[in-house]
Parts: C-alpha cells; structure tokens; sequence
C-alpha cells in the first residue's frame, strides 16, 4: 500500500516557460498593448488636431511634420494599433453576445483579426499615406 | 459558471456596460470618419477646417473624445488593477490617468469650440 501523503506534500513545479501563447492569448495581450498605447498618443492625436485646426500656417506645418517619412512609419504603426484594438474589441463584442465561443471559432477567428487588421493596415495606410 | 445577483454593489457592471457602449459609438465614428477622409479627402486647411467645423461634426466629435474618456478610463483601470499590486501607488496612477483624462476632454472641447 503506498503511502499517499508523502505523494501529496511532494512539491510542484509548473516550468511556465513550457507552456506555449495560443493566438487568442496573443490577440489579449496585443488589445491591452495597443490600447496602452491609444491612451498615451491620444495627446499626440489631439496636439496635431489642435495644429491642424489653428491657422493656415499651422495646417501647412503638421502637413510637414506628418509627411516625413519617419513619420509616415509611426503613422503606420499607430494606424496597426488603432485597427487591431478596433477588430479584437468588435471580436469581444461578439464573444460578449456568446458568437464563436468555441475553441475552433475562437482560434479562427483570433487568426482573422491578426490577418485583417495588418492587411487593412497596409491598405489605408497605401491610401492615406502615399 | 457564477450566477451573481446583481443588486446593492454592482460589481463593476457600469464600468463593464460604459466601455462597451463607447466602443461601439466610437467604432462607428472613426469608420464613418475613414470613409469620409478616403472620399472627400479634404485638399487643404479650408477644406479640412470646414468639415471640421460643421456643427454634427463637432457634436460627432466631442461625443467620440467622451466615449474615449470612458472607455479609456476603464480599461486603463483594468490594466493597473491587474500590473500594479501596491495600493498606494496604483491609487496614485489611477489619479494621474484621471487628471490627464480630464485635459483631454478640456482640451478637445477648445479644439472644437475655438
């Protein structure tokens, strides 16, 4: 008969690192990054508003600041950012109304929304920007 | 699953329902609002100052900087409720996330309304 409580008061140890990201996890982790990050360049959103909207001069020098080509990069980034919060959020919405909760639609549709939001990046961004 | 009663305390149903809300009101502004850029395309600051300056356009606006306001508040909440463990510092953020809530909805209103 072996004895069952040296068994249960052996220790555990979980080796986290073996554990892998599903992509939902991953599409999580990109919404809250990227909605830290709205938050922070909302001051930048609302300085070049507030430029934009001043005076002709100062239309002509956001026009400036915004088609440096480094800046066209940083646009295209926040451009990313805003549409992934925007698809992964429009995705909870539909698993808050109980749409795609199982595990094959979940992972598909997390798939969709990585796919999506960089493909509409590359698309507005062409448009927009160039 | 919980079955919670809701009712006396409300177990952060509010903030829960006001972060949905304002994400669908804004996700409606800024498609709207792509659409419109993509469209229109205003040419130059009287163009862009003109769209801008139309009275559905500034209450469109101000009601999408609210939205933001509420729903930023929430969930950068929900960020220090879970990342920062210390009360007092995270009381300390959570004041500091308020008041510069508070300077973008002053300053959006002046924006709008200069």
């Amino acid at each position: 008969m072996p004895d069952v409580t040296v068994k249960r008061k052996r220790p555990l140890w979980y080796n986290l690192n073996l554990f892998n990201l599903p992509v939902p996890a991953v599409v999580s982790i990109l919404h809250r990054g990227s909605g830290a990050l709205l938050f922070v360049l909302t001051f930048v959103l609302l300085y070049f508003l507030d430029r934009s909207l001043a005076s002709p001069d100062a239309f002509e020098g956001v026009r400036q600041a915004l088609s440096h080509p480094f800046m066209k990069l940083v646009q295209l980034g926040l451009l990313w950012a805003l549409l992934h919060h925007l698809l992964a959020g429009i995705r909870y919405l539909l698993l808050d109304v109980h749409v795609g909760v199982d595990l094959a639609s979940a992972r598909a549709s997390s798939y969709i929304v990585l796919a999506v939001s960089l493909a509409l990046t590359l698309v507005l961004g062409g448009v927009l920007l160039w | 699953m919980v079955n919670r009663v809701v009712v006396g305390a409300h177990y952060g149903l509010r903030g829960w329902l006001a972060q949905r809300f304002s994400a669908v009101f804004m996700a409606l502004y800024i498609v709207l609002f792509l659409v419109a850029m993509v469209a229109v395309r205003p040419a130059g600051f009287e163009a862009w100052s003109a769209l801008m300056s139309q009275g559905w356009m500034r209450v469109a606006t101000l009601l999408f900087f609210a939205s933001l306001i509420l729903h930023a508040w929430v969930g950068m909440r929900d960020i220090l409720m879970d990342y920062i463990k210390p009360t007092g510092l995270r009381l300390g953020l959570e004041v500091g996330v308020i008041l510069v809530l508070a300077v973008y909805a002053a300053w959006a209103a002046q924006i709008l309304w200069r």
